[in-house]
């Protein structure tokens, strides 16, 4: 395989990177010399990996996340590692332990979260293509947020192997590019399975959007135009889907009840993970050396005290209590409860229709620092966490603004139909461009 | 109410490595006791972030066939959970096990009781787990100036079986241990002969006061002395009039006894959750294609049927598997002539000569044993000078000497059994009654101690090469030749 390497030197006003390779090797292949960003959560062998926290700081992973070498034998050129929520816990990109990225469409509003820095490098167009990662819309809220499409694949579809975990049973690694046919593209790179991860399945992506959807179902469920959502950016996606509907599809109304537990038992779920993921975080591998004078459960408690941001803490103690003996069964057991019955509304729902649409986030970009208290953060995840819980396939593309800000169509599908919500995306994106 | 003679209830949990070629959840070799440390870890073994489990198929058709053998019932969807704690040597700062959902259920081990007959000790669970790394501690674990961690044994396969509390006395907790290890062993899922490859926890209470959990106990002996250390324990305390408390103790080996833990690691809340990286266990159908081999109750049985062996000698040479191969090769080609003599001089003589030197029954080979049991059912030696080939021949083995075979030891040491009327005993009796005239008098005084010492006197100068029933007869014929 020949090995030349792209000259990346890129003027990152956003603060979208973490790190740079300005010389970045590649061989031959479908994606050869095409400059590639890597969230910072994915491994990538000889490049520091931090997950934007400082626990992570001089971390050089010894081995590469199985999405990154499928990179590497597609040609493309791994340029840098992107900013992101600590761990990914965010939904702005303002969690970072190395300062917020910002909007290119407007510097003064974050990216989105938590893949901001992969969002904003393709918004800006320091990059053609990005992986991120979506655990609760980690991929689609940034590319909402920036002006970009970008895909959440099916659970399984794409290996985590190497994806330093957050929410393992939610998340999956997805492409975010400026055109829905970058991201299809990406995703047939990425997706197969792999025996190092054993949720992952056979299921390869090979496929090319195609811009039919004449007589396709989309069902628009209540709750993605009802209370907390603007009702400017409602009324940019239902234009948008109006013109679904002069492509030639009908749309079905349609409810999704279990909603109103779907962002609890998401929270639930994910801080649980997280807070047996993130304990590995201990001061005696990673982060700043443990002051062995102390015995070393006090030293563990000052170093994750001092090395996590304050988000990261506050998950890791939710998750602490909700798996607590004597708690379990009152909340990440009945999380588990709340999330089958998400995923039996969305094959209640599949019965009838093929696809679902609605507003990827329920308002524009936010300002910086404008959302000061967790919940009120929560709950703009409440649109994009239902497809995570469920597992199903889901993208953003961009259909319109409000008060100038781009405003993203959410489109989501069956299980393991990722083909059918990139295509009915590309119909759209076609049809407006 | 709490009584000091009250009945011992003992229950165990135990754990052993299963002695695949890799790791539970990697590639990783499990060969790692003679290497230097972390040189068998891999990303996933280390816990390196984004690295995930992915199960090693065998270990759990190794853990499969020990629950069929145990007669346990496999469960239809088992699962894998994590259990969170915070612990320098666990790489992921939470274990990969099961709990709720394990593996396999119920099932028993028959054991020896200690009235004498076979009893079942009922399981509860088996479930299959990793074992974490390994601290080495610069110093003592309190004080020591720092610690090391080794990842070579994180990630080890290890199935943990938990008995009902049917055991009655340290005793029958040795032997259920013994039997388990037989068990593995015949299975061929488990090397008892490496280092660390067992650890047991152990329940035990007095009937009628609280339970005590000895955690730690690392060998076969430890269990039984472990547990008679606590025995007596709690049997003072309750004549004393005190109160048992329910606890975790440690058992410090090399002091043998028990050691209340730090009430900090008795708090443990382990936050149990299903492990999201790996998938549900549906394995119950593999239970069919399980073809188990002859286990050791069935050989017992055999080897009394087959070799005519008494139940004791059969319990001792199945109880281990080498042992039981040994015993098998030793007689091959010749069953009934030699497997009693043979089954009594393995059993009984060779362990303990063995166990004296502290030697590995690998360094005999069976040939010079059926070597030695030959030439005692020839008659050519007697059993003291049997014993004393044996002796040589394990000395020059466990010294890693020039090895001869019995037959070359006897010529060499001239213990060829003197046969007949042969002179050399006629003159050994003459010279020891000569040299014992009281032995003369008491023997005519009828004392019956006065034969028995000379004929030790006459085996001590023919250095046991006389056969005991000539030599009776001829001291006899020469003491009535004194008397008249």
């Amino acid at each position: 395989m020949a090995s030349r390497t792209i000259t990346f030197e890129p003027s990152d006003t956003y603060n979208a990177f973490l790190t740079t390779c300005s010389r970045a090797e590649h061989g031959d292949g479908p994606l050869a010399g095409v400059a590639v960003a890597v969230k910072d959560n994915i491994s990538t062998t000889g490049i520091e990996t931090t997950c934007a926290s400082k626990f992570l700081k001089g971390y050089i992973p010894p081995y590469d996340a199985h999405v990154v070498g499928l990179l590497k034998a597609a040609g493309a050129a791994i340029v840098g590692k992107t900013n992101m929520d600590e761990f990914g816990m965010g939904t702005t990109t303002e969690n970072s332990a190395f300062g917020p990225t910002l909007n290119p469409c407007d510097t003064s509003r974050v990216p989105g979260g938590s893949s901001g820095g992969s969002a904003a490098a393709v918004a800006a167009g320091m990059v053609r293509m990005a992986l991120g990662s979506d655990t609760g819309g980690s991929i689609r809220c940034p590319a909402a947020f920036c002006g970009i499409a970008g895909l959440k694949p099916s659970y399984g579809r794409v290996s985590r192997y190497g994806l330093i975990a957050y929410s393992n049973s939610l998340e999956q690694i997805g492409p975010l590019g400026k055109t829905v046919s970058d991201v299809s593209t990406l995703m047939g790179v990425i997706a197969g399975y792999d025996r190092h991860d054993s949720t992952s399945q056979n299921k390869p992506y090979n496929h090319i959007p195609i811009a039919e959807i004449k007589g396709l179902k989309v069902g628009i469920p209540q709750e993605y135009f009802g209370k907390g959502v603007d009702p400017a950016v409602a009324g940019v996606v239902r234009k948008a889907i109006g013109r679904l509907e002069e492509l030639g599809a009908t749309t079905v109304p349609c409810s999704i009840p279990s909603m109103e537990y779907a962002l609890a038992a998401y929270y639930v779920t994910c801080t649980s993970e997280a807070s047996s993921n993130l304990a590995r975080f201990d001061g005696v591998r990673y982060g700043p050396a443990t002051d062995w004078k102390k015995s070393w459960h006090d030293a563990y408690q000052e170093v994750r005290a001092a090395g996590f941001g304050t988000e990261v803490r506050r998950r890791i103690m939710l998750g602490t209590f909700a798996l607590s003996s004597g708690y379990y069964g009152k909340y990440y057991q009945k999380a588990q409860v709340a999330r089958e019955n998400v995923r039996a509304d969305f094959n209640r729902i599949f019965r009838d229709v093929d696809v679902i649409a609605g507003p990827t986030m329920p308002t524009i970009a936010f300002r910086l620092k404008e959302k000061t208290d967790p919940l009120s953060m929560y709950l703009a995840d409440i649109l994009t966490v239902p497809a995570n819980l469920a597992g199903i396939p889901s993208i953003s593309v961009p259909c319109g603004k409000s008060e100038g800000m781009p405003v993203g169509l959410q489109i989501m599908g069956r299980m393991f139909e990722d083909e059918r919500v990139v295509d009915v995306a590309y119909a759209y994106e076609q049809a407006v461009s | 109410m709490a009584d000091a003679e009250g009945q011992v209830i003992v229950g165990l949990e135990v754990h052993c490595q299963l002695d695949t070629k890799s790791k539970l959840f990697c590639g990783c070799s499990t060969d790692y006791r003679s290497d230097g440390p972390n040189t068998h870890v891999c990303p996933i073994c280390l816990g390196l972030p984004g690295a995930m489990p992915a199960l090693n198929r065998k270990a759990i058709e190794y853990a499969m066939k020990v629950a069929k053998a145990l007669n346990c019932e496999i469960i239809g969807e088992a699962e894998f959970s994590r259990k969170n704690y915070f612990y320098p040597d666990l790489d992921k700062a939470y274990q990969i096990t099961q709990y709720d959902k394990p593996l396999a259920l119920g099932g028993y081990l028959e054991i020896e009781s200690d009235e004498g007959g076979e009893k079942k000790v009922r399981l509860t669970r088996i479930h299959v787990e990793e074992d974490p790394g390994r601290l080495v501690h610069m110093g003592n674990a309190e004080r020591g100036k720092y610690s090391l961690v080794d990842y070579n044994r994180a990630g080890i396969p290890l199935i943990e079986i938990v008995s009902e509390p049917d055991m009655r006395s340290p005793k029958e907790a040795r032997k259920f241990l013994n039997k388990l290890r037989a068990t593995l062993e015949y299975l061929s899922v488990f090397d008892s002969e490496k280092e660390g490859s067992l650890r047991v926890d152990a329940n035990i209470s007095i009937k009628g006061s609280e339970r005590v959990e000895v955690k730690n106990i690392t060998s076969y002996k430890g269990v039984e002395k472990a547990l008679t250390f606590e025995v007596t324990r709690q049997k003072n305390l309750i004549r004393r009039g005190q109160k048992i408390d329910r606890e975790t103790r440690h058992y410090l080996e090399a002091r043998g006894v028990t050691q209340s833990a730090r009430s900090k690691e008795q708090e443990h809340d382990y936050r149990y959750f299903p492990e999201p990286d790996l998938r549900p266990l549906r394995v119950k159908s593999w239970v069919d294609d399980i073809v188990l081999p002859e286990l050791p109750d069935a050989r017992r049985e055999r080897f009394i049927a087959q070799y005519g062996c008494s139940l004791n000698h059969a319990r001792t040479l199945t109880g281990e598997l080498k042992l039981a191969n040994f015993f098998e090769q030793v007689v091959r080609g010749d069953p009934k002539g030699l497997s009693a003599l043979a089954a009594t001089w393995i059993a009984d003589t060779l362990i303990g000569e063995l166990n004296y030197r502290d030697m590995s029954l690998d360094k005999v080979e069976p040939a010079a044993m059926t070597g030695l049991v030959h030439l005692l059912k020839a008659g050519t030696i007697t059993d003291k000078s049997g014993v004393e080939v044996l002796r040589v021949m394990l000395d020059q083995r466990h010294k890693g000497e020039a090895a001869e075979t019995p037959d070359a030891i006897v010529t060499r040491l001239n213990l060829a059994k003197t046969t007949g009327d042969d002179s050399a005993i006629t003159k050994s009796i003459e010279e020891a009654i000569n040299e014992n005239p009281k032995a003369l008098e008491d023997y005519r005084a009828g004392k019956a101690g006065a034969l028995n010492f000379l004929v030790g006197q006459v085996m001590k100068k023919t250095r046991g090469k006389a056969d005991p029933a000539t030599l009776n007869r001829m001291l006899s014929e020469a003491l009535k030749n004194r008397e008249a």
